[in-house]
């Protein structure tokens, strides 16, 4: 049996100036007067690869995770197999028909009703109308829409939205579905259901290739993964042991974040951890402290500063934040320091993460996200029990009392 | 197994094709009509006339232009009515500026779409002019009615010269919304450049004046604009006594495939980077 998917030596370059929103004739003219004086080695500077010889093969009916961090090249991976962009070099067979998920609910009309979006947005997915016929009663089921069938998507409440969305999307029928990070949106409900019916896709025997930052997900849908690390394949194998191969790559990481490089945005220059023990290990049931630097060169107004304590499977255990109402900071230009103390540190043993967000208030802009970073564990040494501490009982420990009621 | 192995794609860097790849057009005409349906549908919503802005519009231009050119400037309109030879100038016209207006802005205004799924980028221009037409047909009858009012029966030969007209005008239209629509992408000046395109373009098209008051010097310019000659053969089918211009018409036809094709061969050239740049 052939591969019905074949990726030899794949290459895409981005130039840089191409990440900036628009031209105009202006800017071009610019450019062009300019050029003389520039120098070469400049110029050349401006490229980045975005992949660099990518090759792997995957046979009828895989389910295929593509992991890596941010900007490590998955989804312009999944732009060039769904032929949105072209490669700068290599070649891509594909042997059957493909649909891409890089977004539910693409080219939704919020003046058209739900009706008229399941045929547009299915149509531009890539069904047949015929198809959708067939499948119109399912779909309509799925989302939990039928009453308001003939209402414009726009009167829809956004959970309707995506109920509608993501249940045209599921009724795909492709021979190879190319799945971006769709799930990341929803609640966790909508969220099982995604992954409950990506689940079904997969059994069916379609091939699936799915990218996600959720290695739980990847884990429970597929056997296989490739893992992306600055646009260069790491390793492809076994999705265990790729997973491992991810989880311990970004273990070598400094214990203190640290960020030196000038920028005009506000962002986070510094982020200290205090433990109760040395070297970022900390004891269940103690005091921890987190220093979170900020430098902003104007103003901030009404900042929010919030992290969550993530595992290397990226599930989040935490989430501490503040805001500027309830305390004041970055209204002036310098740098900040915000002390976050926790008094008792009630997480379970285990090795964690602190995944930082610095934004506006939700629909402002969001300055900075960090993943990853200050590792630190959780140990419960000299806490004491009559047996021994296995890993992964719980996820925190709860005070209680314990009492015999007569 | 069957069915997949004998399905093939291969992905490889940049092919600039210049010509239609008419296969797979074909494969995405369902896109095709859905977009055009969606433009139909979506159009009207919210206001109050409906589908009969459809008619408002070169209606509404009639008269106005009736009373400013007709009765004050006295324009000369041969021996038609001036509202019965202004509106054969507008029908074309509405139709060649809504489409190129249309087109032109398909693509940005389809953005989201262009990021997310790969289809012929083609079917947008297009998609947008067939919405156009259903535009165009209804004015037709419009204009047969007000022939009808002003008791002007055009001969049976006035339908090839409708169709015919149609089809530079679609070409043209066509051609220009492509070459600009791709250029839009990457320059977004385009989008106030059209307007002021169009502006111009209307005063060098006889729309509002006949070809008759063109010194003879520069009336030969004048008819390698192929909306010109569509615009004078119309009005001279429906007066009946002007003698059609084949070989202007012959003339502008191979002028509109030319337009049409060079606009084509741009867009085939820059589409692959549209995802990139849009």
């Amino acid at each position: 049996m052939k591969p019905i998917i074949e990726v030899n030596h794949l290459y895409k370059k981005y130039k840089i100036g191409e990440k900036q929103r628009y031209y105009s004739f202006r800017d071009t003219l610019v450019d062009l007067a300019k050029a003389p004086f520039k120098q070469k080695n400049k110029i050349k500077n401006n490229t980045f690869w975005a992949l660099k010889d990518i090759s792997f093969k995957v046979m009828p009916g895989e389910v295929i995770g593509i992991i890596g961090r941010n900007g490590a090249g998955k989804s312009t991976l999944l732009k060039i197999l769904s032929r949105i962009t072209p490669p700068t070099k290599g070649e891509i067979t594909l042997r059957g028909r493909v649909a891409s998920l890089l977004e539910v609910g693409t080219g939704f009309h919020p003046e058209l009703t739900g009706r008229e979006n399941i045929y547009l947005n299915g149509a531009i997915l890539g069904m047949k109308r015929t198809e959708i016929n067939k499948k119109f009663d399912e779909i309509v089921e799925f989302a939990e829409i039928s009453k308001f069938l003939d209402t414009p998507v726009k009167f829809y409440s956004s959970g309707m939205y995506m109920r509608l969305a993501f249940a045209i999307a599921a009724h795909l029928d492709p021979e190879i579905l190319l799945v971006d990070e769709v799930l990341a949106v929803g609640d966790i409900e909508f969220q099982k259901k995604c992954l409950g019916k990506m689940g079904e896709v997969a059994k069916a025997g379609r091939t699936v290739l799915f990218v996600s930052h959720n290695m739980e997900a990847v884990s429970t849908l597929t056997a296989k993964a490739i893992y992306l690390k600055n646009g260069a394949s790491q390793h492809y194998g076994k999705t265990a042991d790729v997973i491992t191969q991810y989880v311990n790559a970004n273990k070598k990481q400094a214990r203190t974040y640290e960020d030196k490089t000038p920028s005009t945005e506000p962002k986070i220059t510094k982020v200290q951890l205090f433990t109760s023990l040395p070297n970022n290990v900390q004891k269940n049931g103690d005091k921890m402290v987190i220093e979170i630097s900020i430098k902003n060169t104007s103003p901030i107004h009404r900042a929010c500063l919030s992290f969550q304590i993530t595992d290397a499977k990226d599930r989040n255990f935490a989430h501490l934040w503040t805001f500027d109402s309830e305390t004041p900071m970055c209204r002036s230009a310098g740098t900040h320091i915000i002390r976050c103390l926790i008094p008792k540190l009630r997480l379970y043993m285990g090795k964690y993460f602190l995944k930082i967000y610095l934004s506006e208030p939700p629909g402002g802009e969001q300055f900075q996200v960090l993943e990853n970073i200050c590792p630190f564990e959780v140990v419960m040494y000299g806490k004491r029990r009559e047996f021994q501490w296995q890993p992964n009982t719980c996820a925190y420990l709860e005070d209680a009392t314990w009492e015999i009621i007569p | 197994m069957n069915k997949t192995e004998s399905y093939e794609i291969k992905i490889k860097p940049i092919k600039t094709n210049f010509y239609l790849n008419f296969r797979e057009l074909w494969d995405y005409r369902e896109l095709f009509y859905i977009f055009a349906w969606r433009d139909i549908k979506v159009r009207y919503k919210q206001t109050v006339l409906g589908i009969a802005w459809v008619l408002f519009q070169p209606l509404v231009s009639m008269v106005v232009f009736t009373i400013f050119f007709g009765n004050f400037a006295k324009i000369p309109s041969g021996n038609l009515p001036y509202p019965l030879f202004v509106l054969c100038g507008l029908v074309f016209w509405t139709f060649f500026s809504n489409s190129l207006s249309a087109a032109g802005s398909s693509l940005i205004s389809n953005e989201n779409i262009i990021k997310k799924v790969y289809f012929p980028k083609v079917i947008l221009p297009l998609s947008a002019i067939v919405t156009g037409s259903v535009d165009f047909v209804i004015n037709i009858i419009l204009l047969f009615a007000v022939g009808l009012y002003f008791r002007f029966i055009p001969p049976l030969l006035i339908l090839p010269i409708i169709l015919l007209g149609y089809i530079i005008s679609f070409l043209t239209a066509s051609g220009l919304g492509l070459f600009f629509s791709a250029l839009n992408v990457k320059y977004r000046d385009v989008r106030y450049i059209i307007p002021f395109f169009i502006q111009t373009l209307i005063f060098l098209t006889p729309v509002i004046y006949p070809t008759s008051i063109i010194k003879s010097s520069v009336k030969a310019l004048f008819m390698l604009n192929p909306m010109a000659v569509v615009i004078e053969s119309m009005r001279g089918v429906i007066s009946g006594s002007i003698g059609i211009d084949f070989l202007g018409l012959g003339i502008a036809s191979l002028i509109a495939l030319v337009i049409f094709l060079t606009g084509l061969a741009f867009f085939n050239a820059t589409e692959k980077f549209f995802a990139d740049i849009i």
